[in-house]
């Protein structure tokens, strides 16, 4: 088996500035006032992936899922510890970041699949199949700035899920979209588990956490809390309390982060 | 790629093809990761450039007809109104071939500093080389400048210029030294824009001062004249100045009856080593300025 993703006491840390001015900034230092803090949003992780795994990544707001996402998607670096991948990542983070409003949906389909790091080649390779899938018709040689939100997510969302990937990421928020297109989706996305891609998925929803994944993580105040299997992980935090086995039912049914 | 087939088309690795590929940071950073991934640098500037004129019925046209209109206004100023600007043969040439320069260079610096602030809904979700969107600013910079050179080249043609070997090479060197220069500046101030938004004024003050520190409103001759020595050498430091006065020896002084007495009169001595050197310091200025720029990068993205 091979690693596929490498992450070694891992910590990030953040500086919140309470002022941002000169005067603010004399003033607090002259009352004895603190000017910042810092805090670990991810602090001392350490985990591996092996190639083929499919991990899904939990734990309440703020505990730092977000970060450790950055991490390994390389958006962020690791202030102290290390984290390397193999292979090229992608996947459904911040789909449709990067839009240009004032460009018509077919410039940005390639921009965005630039962005992405596909080649030109590539991405004529795949691009019925992303027209296909995002659906627009006639609206794909018109302004983004005239899209619907829902049009506008959608093409993100067409684009990032035909990107080949060694490691596919999925960020939370998948819930775009009409109700077909989520069905859409849900069958791209079991496809791409079943495919054996390596997949490190951030969700709250335990029910697609079921669904698609083999192994969970989970983050408490930026520590590894837990780190094992499904069922015991949903446990760990929790989310297979009362209520919530139901709602995950119902977003299992509809597939993916529907419980928003 | 095991794919065999001619064209380069990825797909997703073998297990075999990772095993062979290294366990490396998961995004790589630098100038020649621009390099290498230049299909979407060129994708960036190509839209950048597009969305600029986007709902407009003359398009591209309008980077034609702006600067043509400003030189316009110029020879009317200068050579109609005010008669030969200031005793100068073609003083509309001389502005107009200094405005090129200036323009390029105030539009890498300004665009490379805002940069990172502009792409910020981007730099914060993916990962992209940063050092992309200041090397973009710049490339869209040359974009807008090509239309004001066509424009200075057709006045230059009918006013009887003919390109000589010497004046290009001059033209050539200048826009080198300028598009390095404002690259440096345009890495530095974009990156450290983040920290303080101050940078942004500071860098529109200092484009400002660029405007008045080169000899495109006055000739250098003034500068030697008002201040003398030892201020005109120091004036010379200014490598926009430098620039102009490569611009002015490719272009404005052919267009004057005697280009020799032009040149002997309005330009300084040592104009082609000075322009080499300063060439030279500006390409040492990009190295160094990338270096500053990936160690104070790692932390951009929770700036922004």
């Amino acid at each position: 088996m091979t690693t596929m993703i490498q992450v070694e006491n891992a910590t990030k840390s953040f500086t919140m500035s309470y002022h941002r001015s000169l005067k603010q900034l004399a003033l607090a230092k002259a009352r004895g006032r603190k000017t910042h803090d810092v805090f670990n949003a991810v602090d001392d992780v350490s985990f591996t992936v092996q190639e083929g795994e499919a991990i899904g990544l939990m734990g309440l707001n703020g505990s730092g899922k977000s970060t450790l996402l950055k991490l390994v998607s390389g958006v962020m670096r690791p202030d102290a510890g290390s984290v390397l991948t193999r292979g090229r990542i992608a996947g459904l983070i911040a789909t449709g970041a990067g839009f240009d409003p004032q460009l018509t949906g077919r410039d940005n389909l390639f921009l965005n699949a630039a962005i992405l790091g596909m080649s030109r080649n590539e991405t004529l390779r795949k691009f019925d199949e992303i027209v296909d899938f995002a659906d627009l018709g006639k609206f794909l040689d018109t302004e983004v700035a005239y899209y619907s939100s829902g049009m506008k997510a959608r093409l993100g969302f067409a684009v990032a899920i035909n990107v080949d990937a060694d490691i596919f990421i999925a960020d939370e928020a998948l819930a775009v979209g009409d109700r077909p297109f989520k069905r859409k989706c849900k069958k791209r996305m079991d496809e791409i588990v079943k495919s054996g891609v390596t997949m490190f998925y951030v969700s709250h929803a335990p029910g697609s956490v079921r669904n698609l994944c083999s192994r969970v993580l989970v983050l408490d105040h930026g520590k590894l809390a837990f780190d094992g299997d499904v069922e015991e992980g949903i446990a760990f935090l929790h989310y297979d309390d009362d209520d919530d086995e139901e709602r995950g039912k119902a977003s299992s049914d509809d597939g993916l982060g529907a419980d928003i | 790629m095991t794919t065999g087939s001619p064209s380069p088309v990825r797909r997703r690795s073998t297990p075999e093809e990772l095993e062979a590929l290294p366990l490396v940071p998961p995004a790589a950073t630098g100038l020649a990761e621009v390099v290498r991934r230049r299909y979407l640098l060129r994708m960036l500037v190509r839209n950048t450039i597009q969305s600029r004129y986007q709902g407009t019925v003359l398009g591209w046209t309008w980077s034609y007809l702006q600067p043509a209109i400003r030189f316009c206004l110029f020879y009317f100023l200068f050579q109609v109104m005010v008669g030969r600007g200031a005793g100068m043969e073609n003083f509309a040439v001389h502005l107009f071939a200094g405005m090129v320069m200036v323009h390029f260079f105030t539009e890498t610096f300004n665009g490379g500093t805002q940069s990172l602030v502009q792409n910020r809904s981007l730099i914060t979700k993916l990962a992209v080389p940063r050092e992309m969107f200041p090397v973009a600013r710049m490339l869209v910079a040359a974009w807008h400048t090509f239309p004001m050179m066509v424009i200075l080249v057709f006045v230059c043609v009918l006013l009887g210029w003919r390109p000589d070997a010497a004046g290009m090479a001059a033209a050539l060197l200048g826009f080198l030294l300028v598009a390095l220069l404002g690259l440096a500046l345009g890495l530095v101030f974009s990156v450290a824009n983040v920290f303080m938004r101050d940078f942004g004024k500071v860098a529109q003050t200092l484009t400002q001062f660029v405007t008045f520190s080169v000899p495109m409103m006055y000739p250098y001759t003034l500068v030697q004249d008002r201040f003398g020595e030892p201020i005109a050498s120091y004036y010379l430091f200014n490598p926009m100045a430098e620039a102009v006065l490569l611009i002015q020896r490719g272009f404005w002084t052919g267009t004057t009856s005697d280009p020799t007495y032009t040149q002997a009169l309005h330009l300084p001595g040592d104009l082609y080593t000075r322009g080499l050197v300063m060439t030279l310091i500006a390409l040492v200025g990009v190295v160094l300025a990338q270096r500053l720029f990936s160690r104070l990068e790692a932390k951009v993205p929770e700036r922004l």
